[in-house]
C-alpha cells in the first residue's frame, strides 16, 4: 500500500531529473563565465548572450529557421484546415482512404522521409533551399494541422453549417460566418504547433537544404568547435524559453476551445 | 399563386453509401401534395425515411428519382439557401459563438435587412416564443426548452412559406413537451406558415397535424386526418404504430356477397356489417380493435353490442381516472379494455379471475391479413 501510494511522487521526481534538469543546466550554463561546460561555475556572465547577437551566422540561421516555421505552418494550417473540414464534413467515395493516406507521414521516419523527398527533387531537378526545407515541413506537420482542427469540427454538429445555409447563407458565407470562427482556436493551435516542430526539426532539414543553414543545423555544426560550445548552449537555452511559451500559449488555445465546447 | 405549398413527385432517394445493398432506398417513390397553410406530419419509426424526406425538401439532399415542387417552384436543384423553406433541427443547431438575438438575426442579416428592422423583428420574435429578455445570453446559457424556442424563432422571423421540423421536442422532458405542441400548434396558426413536422410519436402526431403521412420502408402507407389513421388504420401496421389495438387471430370461416364468419374462442362470429375484406388472403385473419372501443358486461343480458364474448378477467390496472383490465378469452388470446370510470363501469368493481363478456361492435373491427 504505502510503495504504490510513492509510485506517484516517485515518477514525478524521475521526470524531473531527467527532463528537466539537463535544460536547467543547460540554461545555467548559458551564464556561466567559461568556455569548459564543467563544476564548478566560474561565475555570472551575459557575454555569451551578447556573443549570439554578434554573430551573424547564428542570426542568418535564426532568422531563416523562423522565416520557414512561419511559411510551413501557415501553409499546413490551411491545407490542414481545409482537409480536415472536408474528412469530417462530407461523406464522399474513399474518404477513409484518404485519411489514412493524409496522416500517413506521421508514421514514417522523418530520416526516411528526409531521403525520398530529396531524390523526388533531385529528379525534378529543384534545386535545395529554405523552400525546400519549407515543402518538407509542410510534410509533416500537415496531418497534426488535420487532426487538431478535425478533433474540434467534429465536436460542432454538422447541422451548424446546415443550419446557416437553411437560413440563406451561401457555402462561402457559412464558411466565413460560422466554420471559421468555430475552428479559429483550432486552427491557432495548429499554427502553433506546426511551428514549434518546424522551429527545431533537424533530420529532414538536414537532407532538404542547400546553402542556407536553419538554426538546428547551424548548432549542429557548432559542435564540432569546442570554443563555440557556450555559444550553441546559450542559443538553444533561448530556443527553449521561446518554444515552452509558444507552446504554453498553444494549450491555452486548445483549452479555451474545450471549454467552450463543454458548455456549449 | 400555386395550389399547393409543397409537392413531392414520387420522389426516391438512394444514398451512395446504400449501393451495395440492392434495391435499398430510404425513400422510395414519396408523392404527397402539401396545402398552404397546412401542419403535416410525417409519422413513422427511425429508419423509415422521414428524416430523409424533410432534408430532400429543405435541399441538403436532392433526389435519385423524382421532383419536388415548392411553392409552385421546382426545387429539386435548388441548394438550401434558394429555397423559401427553413428548418428546425433536431438538436436546434444554435450557432454556440453568436448571442441567442444574433442567431435570430442571421438570416435577416443575410437578407440584407436594415438594422433598425432587424432590430424590431428580433424583438419581436423573442417576444413571439415568449423569450423577451433572453437576447444577450448565448446558447449554451439556456435549457433545452429555451433553446427550442430559440430555434424555433430564428426560423420564424424570415416569414419563410414553409416551416420544417425535424423531431423538435425530442429532447425535452414529457411535461414540456406538452406544452410545447400546444405552443407549436397555436404559433402554426397565427403564422399561418405550412408546417412539414417529423416525428416518430404518434401522439405528438395525432394532436398537432391536421394530416398526417405514416410512413414505414420508405414508403407512405397511409396519409389522412388524425381521425381517419387513428379509427381506420388501412395496414396492420399503422393499426399497430398508432395508438394500441388489439389483434384477435381469426379463422374466416365462411365468406360470401352478404359478409362473412370469423371463428375465435371456440365459437363462430358472424359480421353483420360491411368490412373491408377486400385484402384478405387464405383464412386467416387478425381482428383489429382499440381498448377503448371494448365494452365490457357482468350479466350477459345487457350486452347489446353485435357480438358478446365469454371472458375470463386476467389482470387490473388502476391508471388515474381510468381503469386497464386484461381479459383471456376462451383460447388464451389475451384482449386490453380502456374502462373510464365515469361510465356505467365502476373502477376497482372487476377481479382478477371474473367470468364477463365483451361486446363489440362489429363497425369497428378492422381486418388485416396475418
Amino acid at each position: 500500500m504505502k510503495f504504490s501510494r510513492l509510485l506517484g511522487p516517485l515518477y514525478y521526481i524521475l521526470l524531473a531529473v531527467f527532463l528537466y534538469l539537463p535544460i536547467v543546466f543547460l540554461i545555467i550554463f548559458s551564464f556561466n563565465d567559461s568556455i569548459l561546460l564543467a563544476l564548478p561555475l566560474e561565475g555570472f556572465t551575459m557575454k555569451w548572450y551578447r556573443a549570439v547577437f554578434q554573430t551573424p551566422e547564428l542570426l542568418t540561421a535564426v532568422s531563416n529557421t523562423i522565416w520557414v516555421a512561419f511559411a510551413s505552418s501557415l501553409i499546413s494550417t490551411v491545407i490542414g484546415g481545409m482537409m480536415a473540414i472536408v474528412t469530417v464534413r462530407y461523406s464522399f467515395r474513399g474518404r477513409k482512404l484518404f485519411s489514412s493516406i493524409a496522416t500517413f507521414p506521421m508514421v514514417i521516419p522523418y530520416l526516411v522521409l528526409g531521403i525520398a523527398l530529396l531524390l523526388f527533387f533531385n529528379a525534378l531537378g529543384i534545386p535545395l533551399n529554405l523552400w525546400t526545407v519549407t515543402i518538407g515541413h509542410v510534410v509533416i506537420n500537415l496531418p497534426y494541422a488535420m487532426l487538431i482542427v478535425g478533433a474540434r469540427l467534429s465536436d460542432f454538429p454538422a447541422h451548424l453549417e446546415e443550419a446557416s445555409m437553411d437560413l440563406g447563407a451561401t457555402y462561402w458565407m457559412t464558411l466565413k460566418n460560422i466554420t471559421i470562427p468555430i475552428i479559429t482556436p483550432a486552427l491557432l493551435s495548429a499554427f502553433l504547433s506546426s511551428f514549434t516542430t518546424s522551429f527545431d526539426e533537424f533530420a529532414l532539414t538536414f537532407f532538404l537544404t542547400g546553402t542556407e543553414n536553419t538554426l538546428p543545423i547551424y548548432i549542429y555544426s557548432q559542435l564540432r568547435f569546442p570554443a563555440r560550445l557556450p555559444l550553441a548552449i546559450t542559443v538553444a537555452s533561448m530556443v527553449i524559453v521561446a518554444s515552452s511559451i509558444l507552446i504554453l500559449i498553444s494549450e491555452w488555445l486548445r483549452t479555451v476551445g474545450q471549454v467552450k465546447r463543454s458548455i456549449y | 399563386m400555386a395550389q399547393y405549398s409543397v409537392v413531392l413527385e414520387n420522389v426516391r432517394k438512394v444514398f451512395d453509401d446504400d449501393v451495395q445493398r440492392e434495391d435499398f432506398a430510404a425513400v422510395d417513390g414519396i408523392s404527397i401534395n402539401i396545402e398552404k397553410g397546412e401542419f403535416f406530419t410525417m409519422l413513422g419509426p427511425s429508419g423509415c425515411g422521414k428524416t430523409t424526406t424533410l432534408r430532400l425538401i429543405a435541399g441538403f439532399a436532392e433526389p435519385t428519382e423524382g421532383r419536388v415542387i415548392i411553392d409552385g417552384m421546382d426545387a429539386t436543384s435548388l441548394p438550401p439557401y434558394k429555397r423559401p423553406v427553413h428548418t428546425v433541427f433536431q438538436n436546434y443547431a444554435l450557432f454556440p459563438h453568436m448571442t441567442v438575438a444574433q442567431n435570430i438575426a442571421y438570416g435577416l442579416k443575410i437578407a440584407g435587412i436594415s438594422r433598425d428592422e432587424r432590430e424590431s423583428r428580433v424583438k419581436d420574435a423573442l417576444r413571439m416564443v415568449q423569450l423577451g429578455d433572453l437576447g444577450n445570453r448565448k446558447p449554451a446559457q439556456l435549457s433545452g426548452g429555451q433553446q427550442q424556442r430559440v430555434a424555433l424563432a430564428r426560423a420564424l422571423v424570415n416569414k419563410p412559406a414553409v416551416l420544417l421540423l425535424d423531431e423538435p421536442l425530442g429532447a425535452l422532458d414529457l411535461k414540456l413537451r406538452k406544452d410545447m405542441q400546444w405552443e407549436l400548434k397555436k404559433l402554426q396558426q397565427l403564422t399561418g406558415i405550412t408546417f412539414i413536422y417529423v416525428t416518430h410519436d404518434q401522439e405528438e402526431a395525432l394532436t398537432m397535424s391536421d394530416r398526417v403521412a405514416v410512413l414505414s420502408d420508405g414508403k407512405i402507407v397511409q396519409i389522412g386526418t388524425p381521425h381517419e389513421i387513428y379509427s381506420y388504420p388501412k395496414t396492420y401496421f399503422v393499426a399497430d404504430f398508432i395508438g394500441e389495438s388489439n389483434f384477435i387471430k381469426a379463422q374466416i370461416t365462411h365468406s360470401d356477397s352478404d359478409g362473412m364468419t370469423a371463428n375465435f374462442a371456440n365459437q363462430n362470429y358472424r359480421f353483420t356489417c360491411a368490412v373491408e375484406t377486400q385484402q384478405i388472403e387464405g383464412d386467416t385473419a387478425l381482428l383489429a380493435i382499440r381498448p377503448e372501443q371494448l365494452v365490457l358486461y357482468q350479466d350477459p343480458k345487457k350486452c347489446k353490442s353485435d357480438w358478446c364474448i365469454p371472458a375470463r378477467v386476467s389482470a387490473n390496472i388502476f391508471i388515474g381516472s381510468d381503469e386497464r383490465v386484461e381479459v383471456a378469452l376462451a383460447d388464451g388470446q389475451k384482449l386490453r379494455l380502456l374502462l373510464r370510470s365515469s361510465e356505467k363501469n365502476q373502477v376497482g368493481s372487476y377481479q382478477e379471475g371474473d367470468d364477463v363478456f365483451i361486446g363489440i361492435h362489429c363497425t369497428d373491427i378492422r381486418i388485416f391479413n396475418q
